[in-house]
């Protein structure tokens, strides 16, 4: 026996009681580690996929969406640009390389990117299976879309037009599979790569089936006499003079717009940021309930338990092991209930990601534990021995002679 | 064993008590009788170190009580001193032997009597269970084995056969004088049950307010 399992006892007594005070506590604490979680994965992946691409350039539109769809593969295109003026900005003496992209179409909702080897390159991604992509419409697969769609090198797929599922098939060319790319742990992983030629040859209405079986470009931008377009272009600078100049020089003058990826996801996260402080401010609210109850179910329980208080005292504990033995039941449940929060933050998460495994929580990892949520125990304990300290001064307070002869 | 010497204790607004000087030697026995009001129960408070009377002293196996602070008063009460109460007050959320236990644990002591002391007073049986699951005069047996759990070396009892039949009582006084026997404890009863009266010759009778 000890003060431990003392206030241990004391509480399964009670079990209704000590479970809702625990859930509620966890209810408040998983928002928070859910919270938490996200949000640190979240940056660290944005952060990640856009390593290395300083400024994208695309159609006039939201620069938000330029970025969300070129670089995080998550929203619409804002639209086609032509190549020709493309190619002129990447002559640009500010500019040290260009990577083109061609976006708009899908399988069973993995996009299809055409672009060149730099793009796999800029993530120092490697074939783990196959080759890449030689002729048009030959593909390389991201790891996860191999996994999830079952395919395997050598197979063949009809992308569909648009970014989401069951959107128009394109029946005619069936895109054969080279190359499987090895985990990256990124964006790439969810996409299907090919060269910006066969997203050309897809959409043409007449077929030159001669193109089909030459060598597609592997750097900078495919040569042809026709006009084309590309969806979207990621510039890296050549120096730091590129970051003040460029931007403006596109966006004056061009009917082009450029926007910088470091720049468009901190404004991202100041606009979720409202949303994330109001759900902060949920479970603060949560937790302080939490607390509030834990306070009065043992200040009622010590209504009840005074004579117990007094009986223990006849049998040698001090004022001061009373007190401590109070704390001790605010701090089990608070810490019970911290534990049980951060289990249910994971679980909700595991669930969340379980549900949605295109969408842009699916990069999101349930099995990551930080930290801060060691932070969440010490908060949760913090407020256990507030919730217990008027309390545990009553039981120190505890009158032995007048309790025990107010029967 | 027990000595008061010169008590003198009064509440704020009423007179203050008659309390007679008492001695009472290892494995002696003392029945202090009195009608309700007439402070007898203030005499066991003043007696187990709970109640500081306002001048006199109380002495138990050698010790001054009064001169002990805090904590080290309520360690010296855990391990000398033995209270049984007119109702049972059996700690609720613990079981039988647990209530043994915890009295054990806050004097640091073993309790290497507890399974003894369980099996003489019959409860062996039930020392899993909890107080709500046992009988009036099983949970009155309970806080006698409790106040045991310490051997110590004195035993109060307040009115410790007030709720119980006439065969009961008598079963209980002789329990209480067994057990104090058996560890060479001193032993005071406090009561108004004038049934008591044959069992016990060393008796005092307290007036109430003078």
């Amino acid at each position: 026996m000890n003060l431990l399992k003392l206030s241990w006892k004391y509480l399964i007594a009670k079990p209704l009681s000590t479970t809702l005070n625990i859930l509620l506590l966890a209810l408040g604490l998983a928002i928070i580690t859910v919270l938490i979680l996200v949000q640190d994965q979240f940056e660290k992946k944005m952060t990640k996929d856009a390593e290395g691409v300083d400024l994208v350039v695309g159609a006039k539109g939201s620069p938000l969406q330029l970025i969300l769809s070129s670089v995080y593969h998550i929203d619409f295109p804002t639209g086609n640009i032509d190549m020709a003026e493309a190619k002129s900005i990447a002559n640009n003496r500010l500019v040290k390389n260009t990577i083109p992209l061609g976006l708009g179409d899908n399988y069973s909702g993995y996009r299809i990117v055409g672009t060149n080897y730099d793009y796999i390159e800029l993530y120092n991604a490697e074939v783990g299976e196959g080759t890449l992509w030689e002729v048009p419409f030959e593909v390389v697969l991201g790891a996860e879309v191999a996994q999830k769609l079952n395919l395997k090198v050598g197979d063949n797929f009809i992308g569909s037009h648009g970014i989401g599922a069951s959107s128009h098939a394109h029946d005619e060319h069936p895109y054969t599979i080279t190359g499987i790319l090895k985990p990256m742990g990124n964006v790439l992983d969810k996409l299907v790569l090919t060269s910006m030629e066969s997203v050309w040859y897809t959409h043409d209405e007449d077929h030159d089936h001669d193109k089909f079986t030459q060598t597609v470009a592997k750097r900078g931008f495919p040569e042809t006499d026709e006009d084309r377009e590309i969806t979207s272009m990621l510039v890296q600078y050549r120096n730091p003079m590129a970051a003040v100049q460029l931007p403006r020089f596109i966006n004056s003058r061009s009917s082009l717009q450029a926007a910088s990826p470091a720049f468009e996801i901190s404004r991202l996260f100041e606009l979720l940021g409202f949303g994330v402080k109001l759900i902060q401010g949920l479970a603060v609210i949560i937790i302080v309930i939490a607390g509030l109850g834990i306070f009065i179910a043992l200040f009622n329980s010590l209504k009840e338990r005074k004579y117990d208080l007094a009986v223990m005292r006849t049998l040698g504990a001090s004022s001061g092991q009373l007190f401590i033995h109070i704390v001790l039941e605010g701090v089990i449940l608070t810490f019970l209930g911290a534990v049980t929060g951060i289990v249910i933050g994971h679980g909700f998460l595991f669930a969340l990601v379980a549900q949605n495994d295109q969408g842009a929580l699916s990069t999101l990892s349930a099995m990551v534990f930080l930290p801060e949520e060691l932070w969440i125990i010490v908060y949760a304990l913090v407020v256990g021995v507030l919730a217990s300290l008027i309390p545990a001064w009553n039981a120190y307070q505890t009158d032995i002679a007048k309790q025990l002869t107010k029967s | 064993m027990l000595t008061l010497q010169n008590v003198a204790f009064k509440y704020e607004t009423s007179q203050p008590f008659d309390i007679p000087d008492i001695h009472l030697d290892a494995g002696g026995e003392l029945l202090i009788l009195g009608k309700s009001g007439s402070g007898k129960t203030t005499i066991l408070n003043i007696i187990a170190g709970l109640l500081q009377p306002q001048k006199g002293t109380v002495t138990v196996n050698g010790v001054d009580l009064y001169s002990l602070s805090g904590s080290k008063l309520d360690k010296f009460r855990g391990s000398n001193i033995g209270i049984i109460f007119q109702k049972p007050h059996i700690l609720s959320a613990l079981s039988v032997e647990e209530n043994l236990k915890i009295a054990n644990y806050f004097v640091s002591g073993k309790g290497d009597q507890n399974e003894q002391i369980l099996k003489n007073l019959g409860i062996w049986e039930k020392r899993k269970q909890r107080v709500q699951t046992l009988s009036e005069g099983e949970a009155q047996r309970v806080s006698i084995a409790r106040a045991l759990a310490n051997q110590p070396k004195l035993i109060l009892a307040d009115e410790p056969t007030a709720s119980l039949d006439d065969e009961n009582a008598a079963k209980v006084i002789k329990l209480l004088q067994h057990q104090a026997s058996q560890f060479q404890a001193a032993l005071v009863i406090v009561t108004h049950d004038q049934r008591v009266k044959n069992h016990i010759a060393n008796q005092l009778t307290v007036g109430g307010a003078r």
